[in-house]
């Protein structure tokens, strides 16, 4: 479904960052090289630390982690067996964790559940395996409604569930992050896990969209 | 706090937007107040009171500013809150003695470090023993919490099934304000969808959130496993 696309009963969302600019974008930059001063000349920030960690995020975290996992739970029963027993430990095993990875739970689609993932309070997400999380699931729309309508947000990402489907949204609430194991699609028998990791988007694994056959 | 970010079961943000190839910053402030806060953490955690400064921004702007405005507000107040900045630093860019940090900041490699090992939530010195089972019926308490809190407005009050027992972590309602951390079990409990929202939505669907044993009482009788 389109980004264009407004369920007539609903307004557009006014909330939308248009509230971006490039005035509004340059003041903030103002701002925001002052605090940094600030904060390193009182000795609290070293500019270095945050170098390192802006270049952890953008560049070493990120979905293609959480893409391995599931991609090894598709080809082995016994890391699957794991996951789902103790996700933050089967998770080590690849070399992922750390930071808001610290206590990890898998949930596994089925033709009959579908699970789907949010933080309704704030923008809780598991890092070490999906990287930062994009914009739409830290908006107001999402966090909102995907509690009391999660079929019909799951629609506009342009999935529909049967009926016979239950559909359960995880509510990150506490330290615990959620991973959704989606299904594995037809067709995929003959793919190497490496082949398998390169279909799983992060989508699939909030669980807001399914993996598609190759 | 009964807040604006407490924002489980509206619907009138209207439809999802997304961004096609959205970069994971969109400006190099970005990319710096995401670090800063990260970094920051070592004087002006914890994390539950950095989401407690994002709770108090004025609600009107926490709904019209960019994701990473609330996280600019929150090392603003917390660094005001304790001490270390005035505004007047903050207006003039140049720093006028004022509270110093008692150790120096932590290096790039011990940031590294942090990242790998992460900051787990669980303790051993707090209650451990849990007062309810997988499968007990549960409700969450109806409480008005003036400060931070997880217990979302949208389960107050609604009977649940307790479905995991996570072990005992730090309680973000007290942590938040300089009250301890009071470690306690923490479950995961699940709500029907009709009991969360009414008769009218679909019946086969739930919601699973986290809740800490303060926010719950029991339920009546108890069944077994969902």
């Amino acid at each position: 479904m389109s980004d264009h696309h407004h369920p007539h009963d609903r307004p557009p969302n006014p909330y939308h960052q248009s509230a971006r600019s490039p005035e509004r974008d340059r003041e903030l930059a103002e701002r925001v090289a002052k605090l940094e001063s600030l904060l390193a000349e009182k000795g609290l920030v070293d500019p270095k630390a945050l170098d390192r960690l802006v270049e952890i995020y953008e560049h070493d975290l990120g979905p293609m982690n959480g893409a391995k996992v599931v991609a090894r739970a598709w080809v082995d029963p016994e890391f699957k067996r794991r996951l789902l027993e103790n996700a933050t430990a089967a998770v080590a095993e690849l070399g992922f964790g750390g930071l808001q990875g610290e206590h990890l739970v898998a949930v596994e689609n089925t033709p009959k559940v579908h699970n789907v993932v949010v933080c309704t309070l704030c923008s809780c997400y598991p890092w070490p395996v999906l990287g930062l999380p994009p914009g739409w699931y830290k908006d107001a729309a999402y966090r909102s409604r995907v509690v009391i309508d999660p079929r019909g947000v799951l629609a506009e990402f342009g999935t529909t569930l049967d009926d016979d489907v239950e559909v359960r949204v995880w509510d990150s609430s506490a330290e615990v992050r959620y991973l959704v194991i989606p299904e594995r699609p037809p067709g995929t028998e003959h793919m190497s896990e490496e082949q398998l990791a390169a279909l799983v988007t992060r989508d699939a694994m909030i669980g807001v969209a399914k993996v598609a056959a190759p | 706090m009964n807040g604006i970010h407490d924002m489980g079961g509206l619907t009138c943000f209207g439809p999802v937007r997304r961004e096609p190839d959205e970069p994971v910053f969109h400006s190099d402030w970005e990319r710096r107040v995401f670090a800063m806060n990260l970094a920051g953490m070592a004087f002006l955690g914890p994390v539950d009171r950095a989401r407690h400064a994002i709770e108090r921004m004025d609600p009107a702007e926490y709904l019209t500013t960019p994701y990473y405005e609330h996280w600019l507000a929150a090392i603003v107040t917390m660094a005001k809150d304790l001490g270390y900045l005035t505004d007047e630093e903050l207006r003039t860019g140049r720093a006028a003695g004022g509270k110093t940090p008692p150790h120096p900041p932590p290096t790039a490699d011990m940031i590294e470090a942090l990242v790998r090992s992460g900051m787990p939530a669980t303790r051993t010195d707090g209650r451990n023993e849990p007062r309810f089972r997988v499968g007990d019926r549960v409700r969450a308490r109806n409480l008005d919490i003036p400060g931070h809190t997880r217990l979302a407005r949208y389960v107050r009050g609604k009977v649940g099934v307790v479905t995991m027992h996570h072990g005992s972590h730090v309680f973000p309602d007290t942590v938040a304000h300089d009250r301890g951390e009071n470690a306690q079990p923490l479950y995961n409990v699940r709500f029907e969808a009709k009991e969360l929202w009414g008769d009218n939505v679909a019946r086969r669907d739930c919601v699973h959130i986290d809740l800490w044993e303060d926010y719950l009482e029991p339920a009546g009788e108890t069944r077994s496993a969902p």
